[in-house]
């Protein structure tokens, strides 16, 4: 196991569609969560990354609000952004830091709080979240990038419906056994088949939900790790990729080619390659989300991913047990804290602390988090 | 003209490809090509990344194209709620070039299928903006 760069603490407030709490109180909650029990003073932190999408805050630069609010001046804080994929870009950089010698212990608090904006409105700010000369002007949505691309696959490969509603059956079965999901109704397959189109071919409950949340995580030096927990969480490997803003543009309709070369990197870095991987949280904004990234991740051949969760494989008993949290279809979905909760989960199962959802004998988790529409994912390899 | 004249919402006013929307006004939907090394663009670009040259040609997307895959928005975002329910398509040109745009409603939605020929072709949304739009 290599052994450079830990995570010693994870947390994170419950995801709600209206948490009624300031940005700064939400940001304390998870950062509460991660460091309780750690015996670590503000004064043993070397700095502060905050991760979330700025279009939904009215507060401009708020890593130093945070940084006052966790007393955590004058460490440096700073911002990172990748959308959706916030929370591990802010990992990715801190694991970078840590390694580089730069720090030896930093605090990663993804948030965002979403319901300062309208449904609609959000809807429109993540509609220039594509090219704005030449797509948003059409009405271009988030789920209209998405069914995009689960038109095609369905196509391609005579995949159907229901076979993306059972993603949302099996983790709507997991988001009512956790305690921190948004969504804890278990839902059916007629209540999935049976909801509003939003953007053919994807359904109400084949969309997951905005809400407000935040995440917390702690990555420290092999050194303090070991200082601090017993139980450190070792970084394996990271991985990155940028795919084109445009659709029309890109290699493919039915995969995420980014997705693709990000998992290549971390693979490497790691040494292992899919079949080493015994619990993964992969970045299910919509249904199609999770079959494209169980196939770019390499757990099912191109085509077969459906066939991975009708066998139940991605349930927690199954060969290859994915968003056993609820992912973001129940958990919800704020956009910088969604990576960081990704986090939160892999390491829980990795400690064994997972209670009823967890994977026996987890040694190697993988997190994939993915901003826009397959535009910036991150593959981050964590063992134990 | 500005490319603030294009689309039915426009977030850009000026751009190096802003005669892209006098073309919409004649009748053609442009793409470009570099001059040096021959790569089409669309969206069209005032300048190619591989040569670094901004000596770009005018190419018109004549030719009808295949329906590469499409999406049926039925709510759409601020700007857009009294259009929807709207439908989108790329389209794979032989020009080399591929185009997202709305699937005109001269199509029924139940008639869309994957595979089908679609062109592109100019919308004149009002006397000064323009778009352009997928119609067999």
């Amino acid at each position: 196991m290599k052994e450079e760069v830990a995570v010693i603490g994870v947390g994170q407030t419950a995801f709600t569609r209206n948490c009624g709490v300031s940005i700064r109180e939400l940001c304390f909650e998870a950062y509460r969560e991660a460091v309780e029990g750690l015996d670590l003073s503000p004064k043993d932190i070397d700095a502060l990354i905050i991760a979330s999408a700025p279009e939904y805050d009215k507060q401009r630069t708020p890593a130093a609000l945070i940084s006052e609010y966790l007393g955590l001046t004058p460490s440096p804080a700073f911002y990172v952004e990748s959308v959706c994929s916030a929370g591990t870009t802010g990992v990715r950089v801190a694991y970078s830091m840590i390694k580089a010698g730069v720090h030896d212990i930093i605090v990663m608090i993804g948030f965002q709080k979403m319901s300062e904006l309208s449904s609609r409105d959000a809807a429109e700010v993540m509609g220039r979240g594509d090219d704005t000369m030449f797509s948003s002007p059409f009405g271009t949505t988030m789920p209209a990038g998405h069914a995009l691309y689960a038109q095609a696959y369905l196509h391609k490969y005579g995949a159907t419906e229901e076979q993306l509603a059972k993603v949302r059956v099996k983790n709507s079965h997991y988001g009512a056994l956790n305690p921190k999901a948004n969504y804890k109704k278990v839902l059916s397959l007629e209540e999935i088949m049976n909801s509003d189109v939003i953007c053919s071919p994807l359904k109400k409950f084949d969309c997951c939900a905005n809400a407000d949340g935040a995440s917390c995580v702690i990555l420290a030096s092999a050194a303090k790790a070991k200082k601090y927990t017993s139980k450190p969480v070792w970084v394996l490997g990271v991985g990155a990729a940028t795919a084109e803003l445009n659709w029309s543009v890109r290699g493919s309709n039915t995969s995420f080619l980014a997705t693709r070369e990000a998992a290549k990197t971390a693979y490497e870095m790691a040494g292992l390659g899919p079949e080493d991987i015994n619990v993964a949280e992969v970045h299910d904004c919509f249904t199609i989300s999770e079959i494209l990234a169980y196939e770019d991740l390499g757990f099912a051949k191109p085509g077969e991913g459906p066939k991975l969760v009708e066998d139940k494989a991605t349930y927690h008993d199954g060969k290859i047990p994915v968003n056993v949290d609820g992912g973001l279809l129940s958990k919800g979905h704020p956009i910088g804290a969604t990576g960081g909760s990704q986090v939160r989960t892999i390491v829980k199962q990795l400690r064994g602390e997972a209670g009823e959802t967890q994977v026996a004998g987890a040694k190697v988790g993988l997190a994939q988090n993915v901003g826009g529409v397959g535009t910036y994912p991150n593959v981050i390899i964590f063992g134990r | 003209m500005d490319f603030a004249n294009f689309g039915v919402v426009s977030f850009t006013k000026q751009a190096k490809v802003a005669p892209f929307v006098d073309y919409l006004d004649q009748g053609k939907v442009m793409a470009t090509e570099c001059k040096q090394c021959g790569k089409k663009y669309f969206p069209p670009r005032a300048d190619c990344p591989y040569c670094l040259s901004s000596e770009m040609e005018w190419v018109e997307i004549k030719s009808k194209g295949k329906l590469l895959t499409f999406t049926t928005v039925n709510y759409g975002p601020s700007g857009f709620e009294d259009v929807a329910p709207y439908s989108l398509g790329i389209v794979e040109f032989p020009e080399g070039v591929r185009v997202l745009a709305k699937i005109r409603k001269k199509v029924d939605v139940g008639d869309i299928k994957i595979g089908m020929e679609l062109r592109v072709v100019p919308v004149v949304l009002s006397e000064d903006r323009f778009a352009y739009g997928l119609e067999p």
